[in-house]
């Protein structure tokens, strides 16, 4: 027995050891340790990011350099503190702050001192910064926007958070991405790829050569172009005209479903969000309770479209049937639901399809969605019929645009007023508010926008998007060049648009036509409420409009949403006006027009459920 | 000389030699590997440490031609002196002992620095082999267990102060030969357990080690055969005196034990509960351990291949060409070059084994037995060390860590008893 323990010992040692090597080398092995080795260093090569045009090839944005100072805590040697602070423009406690900052981070490795010097800061600096060993200047690159508008379509980039490093292993902390609009739906075109180089270190962190020569390295690769649908002097034009109005418009070209123009108010310059200011900037803007300029309303103020809903009310009765163009319904200034009276300002009167659009006539409406619902033998019948072509426009969904936030909106169905009124509970009349774009009916300034493009290509429409080109190229994305049908046949859409002509010619909006240019439109005067210390308070009527031009072949279908504006032909339908001039003149005849639409802001109106005191509403503007 | 030169090299068992050589072989590549550097490459170079470990190589190549020609019973008839000189040369080393990295343990020769524990090794497997050998000693007297284990013993005492608890710890595994030659179970068996209850103590604490100890004898008690007397007295007494020794481990360990003795135990044993400060104390205090870890994980099955790895380059592992050299291999080698060089060193102690037992003569298979004790120490630490199964204690890797004096005497350790067995024929004539 004594013979055999030495050896039995020194077997099971040497199984234990081979046990250990395996679940080493073996099972604990991962195959990408390249990235976890301490000894290899990954130095990047960052690619400048794409520039972004405008649909007529002008810049909109492009990159600037930025200077870091930086420190290697280890390397500083005693130096004039006041005099350097002075140099870089801060105070000596943030000097020392910082300093300390980047001590505890590591002694010999650089921090970010003060970041993002401007060019003009950078080369007062530049020549004195060799007295101050241990310190020094280290350039990258930032967005530059040569133009002030678009904040919310163009984005911004920030820089990458621990939840975007888990997610995606390209990102190392620290780098830049796209955080919203274009910067980030187009990120990866934009961002190009980053080389990066291999270096062997030791454990005191020097460099002591390549690894692997440098089999391993890689190039950077160039971001790309991106020329976007945006026009940009429309954008611009768009966003002066909303100074001081609460809401959104969405220019449209019908024929292709490009986006003309993405306009929110109010909104901020994109510049803001660049450089030493940044996160104070965005702090300021992102607090803003009120006017909320980071909140894109174009895309995402989901609210009652008002009467331009009408139009597609006339569409689904036409093609159900329902009416014919010459169908009349009276109005007693008003209609009633049951006993209840329900207003209408069109004057009263026999009504047809053409003058019930052009004057908005809530009774003709009325009485045209009820006759929709009487085609079916249920109203639960009639709503599934309603909806599918309501939602052939787009409505009710994310519209599948290239942005990377949205709404859907809403288009009530039989479910949804199950839920409320409970099972055959309700009936046309219960949810008759649907039919003047009131109710439970939401939608976005684009979808209104598309809508209206539907109603100017007589039936279809492309899904709006703001890519055009990539690197100069044209992009083929069947998504977007591919036309969407509605539900409702050609035919009918032309007694509405010529309603709609009507409007400017003897309607709602016919103090709003342009020489020379035929346009169709719609107003839409939208009651809204609020919450105010938990009571329901009505507010100012929105003010929405949406509009197409020419009315044969149209080149630009339009949607204005206004908060509080009063009546659509007010601030709506006078941004909507001077909007299709410029596009499509490219000046504006109007001055007067134009000057008071610049002038006139809503201000006072928006402080109103914030004063703390009872206030008028829908009074007189001008 | 009664052994023509030829017989020798005829009756040499080659395969240990062949082993030997590998391991050497192996052990040069991978110093090469982590002290090189890309301005000097050559391998020639004396000033570089593979360049001197080459040097110590041809010296040991020499020494082994040596051995060889002298005669077998030279090592027998002249154990004693060596012994005597090497406990003179332990001592002198407090005189004139140079230090390096805190230990003096080496004399300065000028060209070489001398580690006399080294040849102490030597010397006292010799010295033990003759002493048990002797006609005169009878293991089974206490008397004579007492002066065989104080042979191990006074050359262990005299290297801990240098300070250098590893090396005096290799002396304790001569008891093997002792045990082998009919040193009574209990010896052993106590050993076993005392570390038994250090470990336990410090996982579990004394009183759960009481209540565990105490249950086993209750069960013991319970499922006994009714026809078997239990000694109350001695049960007790080694039950309070068990409880006693594990009392006693915590006073040692937090009072005579220095901090860094506590963190290498707190560490092995996984003392520290909370992963993160587990991690913590891993990447500080156990760094060396912790960077030999991750470099032999990261070589993986296969390795990065011969100079390509990347920690080793990086001389992240601390001490990689002498202790840690075993890390280089698990980096550059993968797991095939780890298997590869622990089957080697299994293959050769069980070698070692066989021709141990085959000895006739008495002294013979009493030193072999004190070779393979000194070698299956040196490894098993080394390498436990390196791969994290056991605490830190610094030793060489025998014929594979750079230095000089260790591969010189692990060379001669092991072809004096290489000799001893291709004489073993001509102890019958």
């Amino acid at each position: 027995m004594r013979k055999i323990l030495l050896s039995s010992i020194i077997l099971l040692v040497g199984i234990t050891f081979i046990g250990r090597l395996s679940y080493l080398q073996i099972f604990s092995f991962s195959p990408n340790q390249i990235l976890e080795d301490p000894a290899i260093k990954k130095v990047y090569d960052y690619p400048e990011r794409g520039y972004i045009y405008d649909r007529n090839g002008e810049l909109l944005v492009a990159n600037q350099p930025a200077y870091d100072v930086m420190v290697i805590p280890r390397e500083v040697k005693p130096l004039d503190t006041l005099a350097f602070c002075n140099l870089l423009g801060i105070d000596k406690e943030r000097f020392v702050s910082q300093l300390k900052k980047a001590r505890v981070y590591s002694p010999r490795l650089p921090s970010v001192l003060v970041p993002q010097l401007s060019k003009e800061d950078y080369g007062r600096l530049q020549e004195k910064m060799r007295r101050f060993e241990g310190f020094y200047i280290q350039k990258r690159s930032l967005r530059y926007y040569d133009t002030n508008s678009g904040a919310n379509v163009l984005g911004y980039i920030s820089e990458v958070n621990e939840w975007d490093l888990e997610r995606n292993p390209s990102y190392a902390a620290g780098e830049l991405k796209g955080t919203t609009g274009i910067e980030k739906e187009y990120e990866s075109i934009l961002r190009g790829r980053k080389g990066v180089k291999h270096i062997q270190k030791d454990r005191f962190n020097r460099d002591i050569g390549p690894y692997k020569d440098g089999t391993l390295d890689t190039l950077p690769e160039q971001g790309k172009q991106i020329t976007v649908t945006i026009d940009k002097l429309l954008q611009e034009y768009g966003e002066k005209l909303m100074t001081g109005k609460h809401g959104g418009v969405v220019a449209i070209e019908p024929a292709t479903g490009e986006i003309l123009a993405l306009i929110s108010g109010p909104t901020y310059d994109p510049a803001l969000l660049v450089g030493r200011e940044r996160s104070k900037n965005y702090s300021k803007l992102h607090y803003d309770t009120i006017s909320k300029p980071t909140f894109d309303r174009s895309i995402l103020a989901s609210q009652s479209p008002g009467s331009p809903f009408k139009t597609l009310n006339a569409l689904v009765a036409l093609q159900e049937g329902a009416i014919t163009p010459e169908t009349t319904i009276h109005c007693y200034n008003g209609f009633y639901v049951g006993k209840r009276k329900r207003g209408c300002h069109c004057g009263g009167g026999s009504r047809n399809l053409n003058s019930g659009i052009y004057l908005s006539c809530n009774a003709y409406f009325a009485g045209t969605f009820r006759k929709i619902y009487d085609q079916f033998p249920t109203s639960a019948e009639a709503m599934d019929v309603w909806e599918k072509h309501m939602k052939s426009f787009g409505l009710g969904t994310f519209l599948g645009y290239d942005l990377p936030t949205g709404r859907p909106g809403r288009i009530p169905n039989k479910e949804y007023y199950n839920r409320i009124y409970g099972e055959k509970r309700w009936s046309s009349s219960t949810i008759i508010s649907n039919s003047i774009g009131q109710g439970e009916v939401e939608v976005t300034p684009i979808q209104l926008a598309n809508m209206t493009a539907a109603i100017a290509n007589r039936g279809h429409y492309f899904t709006p998007h703001v890519l055009k080109k990539i690197g100069g190229e044209n992009i083929s994305i069947p998504e977007f060049t591919k036309a969407k049908h509605t539900t409702i046949d050609k035919k009918h859409f032309e007694p509405v648009a010529h309603g709609m002509a009507e409007v400017y010619k003897k309607g709602t909006a016919s103090r709003l036509q342009i020489e020379g240019i035929e346009i169709a439109g719609k107003t839409g005067t939208v009651e809204n409420f609020t919450r105010i210390d938990g009571v329901r308070t009505q507010l100012t009527d929105n003010s929405v409009f949406v509009a197409f031009a020419p009315v044969d072949n149209p080149k630009i279908a339009i949607a204005v949403y206004i908060e509080n504006g009063y009546f659509g032909s007010r601030f709506a339908g006078h941004i909507a006006s001077l909007m299709i001039e410029k596009y499509l003149k490219g000046e504006i005849t109007r001055v007067d027009l134009e000057k008071r639409m610049l002038e006139k802001t809503l201000e006072e109106e928006y402080a109103k459920p914030y004063s703390g005191q009872p206030f008028k509403i829908n009074e007189r503007v001008w | 000389m009664s052994v023509s030169g030829k017989s020798v090299l005829k009756r040499l068992d080659w395969f240990s030699v062949l082993i030997y050589i590998s391991l050497v072989f192996i052990g040069w590549i991978n110093i090469y590997s982590s002290t090189f550097t890309e301005d000097n490459p050559s391998i020639f170079n004396f000033a570089s440490l593979h360049g001197k470990q080459l040097f110590f190589i041809g010296t040991s190549a020499v020494a082994i031609i040596i051995i060889l020609a002298l005669e077998a019973n030279f090592y027998e008839r002249f154990s004693s002196l060596f012994y005597i000189i090497s406990l003179a040369l332990l001592l002198g080393l407090f005189v004139f002992g140079k230090t390096i990295a805190g230990a003096t343990s080496w004399y300065d020769l000028g060209f070489f620095n001398l580690q006399p524990s080294e040849f102490a090794k030597v010397a006292t497997a010799l010295a033990l082999a003759k002493y048990l050998s002797d006609i005169q000693t009878d293991i089974k007297r206490q008397k004579d267990q007492m002066v065989s284990i104080l042979i191990i013993l006074i050359p262990a005492f005299l290297i801990i102060p240098q300070p250098d608890p590893g090396s005096a710890l290799v002396f304790f595994a001569l008891i093997f030969v002792i045990f082998r030659e009919g040193l009574p179970l209990y010896y052993l068996s106590i050993g076993v357990m005392v570390i038994l209850i250090f470990i336990l103590t410090l996982m579990f604490g004394t009183i759960w080690v009481a209540i565990i100890l105490g249950l086993l004898l209750a069960l013991f008690l319970l499922l006994k055969k009714p026809s078997f007397k239990v000694p109350v007295i001695p049960v007790t007494l080694i039950y309070v005196a068990v409880v006693l020794f594990s009392l006693s481990v915590n006073f040692v360990y937090n009072s005579v034990f220095e901090q860094r003795h506590r963190d290498r135990f707190g560490l092995w044993l996984r003392l520290e509960k909370d992963p993160k400060k587990l991690e913590e104390i891993r990447k500080t205090i156990g760094y060396n351990t912790y960077q030999s870890e991750k470099a032999i994980e990261s070589g993986g099955k296969y390795g990065k291949g011969f100079l390509e790895g990347t920690r080793t380059k990086g001389d992240f592992v601390p001490e990689q060409h002498t202790d840690y050299i075993f890390s280089t291999v698990g980096e550059e080698w993968g797991f095939i070059g780890t298997a590869t060089v622990v089957i080697l060193f299994t293959l050769m102690l069980l070698r070692l084994v066989h021709l141990a037992e085959r000895q006739k003569n008495a002294f013979s298979r009493m030193y072999g037995y004190g070779v393979i004790s000194i070698l299956f120490i040196h490894y098993f630490i080394n390498i436990g060390m390196v791969i994290g199964v056991l605490p830190t204690i610094g030793i060489p890797l025998p014929f594979f860590s750079y230095g000089g004096s260790g591969l010189l005497f692990f060379t001669a350790l092991l072809f004096i008893f290489l000799k001893l067995d291709a004489n073993r024929l001509n102890e019958l004539t």
